[in-house]
């Protein structure tokens, strides 16, 4: 997975040019992503249309790159298609689209995807289906109502087949999130409107496996109450790039082709990138 | 004649794909929840929530038909529909309830008067304004069975007594005939423009009446014909003027080089007097017998020119 992972962060910095993209948020849930695909995922690539697949829908859909360039490594689509990142000829831009395979639901507007993941796992519990719904949530993101509406619907329809991870990375665009609206503690809010909430590092494949091994399985179901699980996942935002780590002005990049060299040289360890472009961008 | 709460729980009994939903409004769906069981989902005052659960179990295959007071469903929820629904293209059911001067009492925070507007502006979004229960009873099927998402002013109880030949999509219903002047209305303001009629037929002017009953798909090649042929076309409805009928007959005619004198007949940038139903009518001048008023007036004045154009109406030019 850790091998992975770099790849999947190498498509990221690439995308980062010729108009670029949101690299900060792409890089923090990159290994939420690899490892949710390797290792959590009941989903395959010729399984995206299969009934009985796991769903993950990307709510904070501007880290869409992070998870273009898991699903290109697994096998959904080729990755030379990567190199159609905002090219009109394919449907690979800044937010998610459906036409891409592997990707279950567009997103863009923020607080959406956590109440369309609702009606996916209340359909799944009609049919008594054991298949689940993976919801990924920015933590910037938990500022819309919208989230909190669902947190109380999913608590009260006893949806134990969804299960909210939050990209906790401590930014929303442009400033951290203690510093606006502040979301700690947060563990305690989502128990208070009737989730489990399990708490872990973001980076680190072994404690990601202790919290997944969290989840209510088949037979913990049947005795424990049902409720909806979040995972909040502490993370960094620029994970893996020191030079643009958890910097408010590293949100959305356009790089020039040298810096794209410089950071790939930055993330397996060498020098770190001389950066020079002005990357502050507010979209 | 069925009701439409029977028969959408015929409809739900005989297709397991039918959900159906309500933000905590009860009102036209009370006798389902012990019919449908777990196919009724109450998200609570949530609207926004109840737009995205239903574009998910609309992805699972579902054919989720929502129900919350037109206002909040259409303003509150208006992105979720635009972008859960609309850009994907999803079979949602929209149902508004009290739309319009049907809101009564209530005050403009409940006056759906831009609904209109804002459904038909999303791409393959179906607007269907019936003018009663019995309308939008027969025609509840045919809109489950559309692959396209809906939006549907719920209607007045009121009878309007009218004799119908059509219920399909798309289609208008020429009400009563007459060469003076064409009456294109929708919901229940059909009521007032059949009085409207009888009182102009006593001053010797025949007016036409059309229901109009989709905003979207537009009737165009049932209306124009009718319209192109009357000396004045009215657009009567409980609507901002900006975006409803009195825009979709003009885009029409515009589109197909048209000329017809329009008299637009609707709110203009402003809510309305809230109140009980027949004072809100009489108040705001919408009575049968003010239309027929405002349409005698007209022809007093301004003796009709086939010249004249849309755009002069509307700006009242000339």
């Amino acid at each position: 997975m850790n091998d992975l992972a770099l790849r999947v962060r190498e498509h990221i910095i690439r995308m980062a040019t010729d108009g670029g993209c949101f690299i900060g948020a792409s890089l923090s849930c990159a290994d939420l992503l690899v490892y949710l695909y390797s290792e959590v995922l009941n989903v395959s690539p010729d399984r995206v249309h299969d009934p009985d697949r796991d769903y993950l829908l990307l709510s904070k859909g501007h880290d869409v790159p992070a998870l273009y360039g898991t699903l290109a490594e697994l096998g959904y689509f080729p990755k030379d298609r990567l190199k159609n990142h905002l090219r009109t000829n394919d449907s690979i831009y800044w937010h998610p689209n459906r036409a891409v395979p592997g990707v279950e639901f567009h997103s863009g507007s923020l607080g959406h995807l956590l109440s369309v993941g609702i009606g996916i796992a209340m359909d799944l519990k009609l049919r008594k289906a054991s298949n689940r719904v993976f919801v990924l949530l920015g933590d910037g993101e938990l500022n819309e109502g919208s989230v909190w509406e669902g947190m109380l619907t999913a608590a009260a329809y006893k949806l134990d087949n969804m299960i909210a991870i939050v990209d906790r990375n401590e930014f929303q665009a442009n400033i951290r999130t203690e510093a606006l609206i502040p979301l700690e503690p947060l563990s305690p809010k989502f128990e208070a409107m009737g989730w489990n909430a399990v708490r872990t590092d973001g980076h680190d494949f072994e404690a990601l496996h202790r919290a997944f091994s969290e989840l209510p399985n088949e037979s913990k179901r049947s005795n424990e109450p049902k409720k909806p699980t979040v995972i909040i996942a502490d993370t960094v935002r620029g994970k893996g790039l020191p030079g643009i780590e958890r910097r408010a002005d590293r949100w959305f990049v356009n790089f020039t082709h040298d810096e794209i060299r410089m950071l790939l040289e930055e993330l397996h360890g060498n020098a770190q990138a001389r950066l020079t472009s002005d990357t502050l961008m507010v979209r | 004649m069925k009701t439409y709460e029977e028969v959408l729980q015929d409809c739900a009994l005989a297709d397991d794909r039918i959900v159906v939903m309500t933000a905590e409004n009860r009102a036209a769906i009370r006798t389902l929840p012990p019919q449908l069981g777990e196919r009724f989902i109450d998200v609570g005052i949530a609207e926004q929530t109840m737009i995205g659960a239903a574009a998910g179990l609309a992805l699972r295959g579902r054919i989720p038909i929502v129900h919350a007071l037109a206002t909040f469903l259409t303003l509150r929820a208006f992105e979720f529909i635009r972008d859960d629904v609309g850009i994907a293209g999803l079979p949602v059911k929209l149902v508004g309830g009290v739309p319009g001067f049907l809101s009564d009492g209530n005050g403009p925070t409940h006056q759906a008067i831009e609904d209109i507007s804002l459904m038909r502006g999303i791409p393959n979004m179906q607007v269907f304004a019936p003018a009663d229960m019995d309308d939008l009873a027969s025609t509840l099927p045919t809109i489950l069975n559309s692959p396209h998402p809906c939006y549907i002013r719920y209607p007045a109880s009121t009878p309007t007594q009218v004799e119908r030949t059509v219920y399909d999509i798309g289609r208008s219903e020429h009400v009563a005939n007459g060469n003076d002047v064409t009456i294109l209305t929708y919901g229940f303001l059909l009521r007032e423009a059949l009085v409207a009629k009888r009182i102009l037929e006593q001053h010797s002017i025949s007016a036409g009446v059309i229901d109009v009953r989709w905003l979207k798909p537009f009737d165009w090649e049932g209306i124009l014909p009718l319209v192109r042929h009357s000396g004045l076309a009215v657009t009567f409805e409980d609507h901002f003027l900006t975006g409803g009928l009195f825009s979709i007959l003009s885009e029409a005619l515009v589109r197909n080089e048209l000329s017809v004198p329009v008299l637009p007949i609707a709110l203009e940038e402003r809510w309305f007097k809230p109140g009980l139903l027949p004072d809100v009518l009489a108040f705001e001048g919408f009575t049968g017998a003010h239309l027929a008023e405002r349409i005698r007036a007209r022809f007093d004045k301004r003796p009709l020119s086939p010249k004249r154009t849309v755009h002069q109406e509307a700006v009242g030019i000339g």
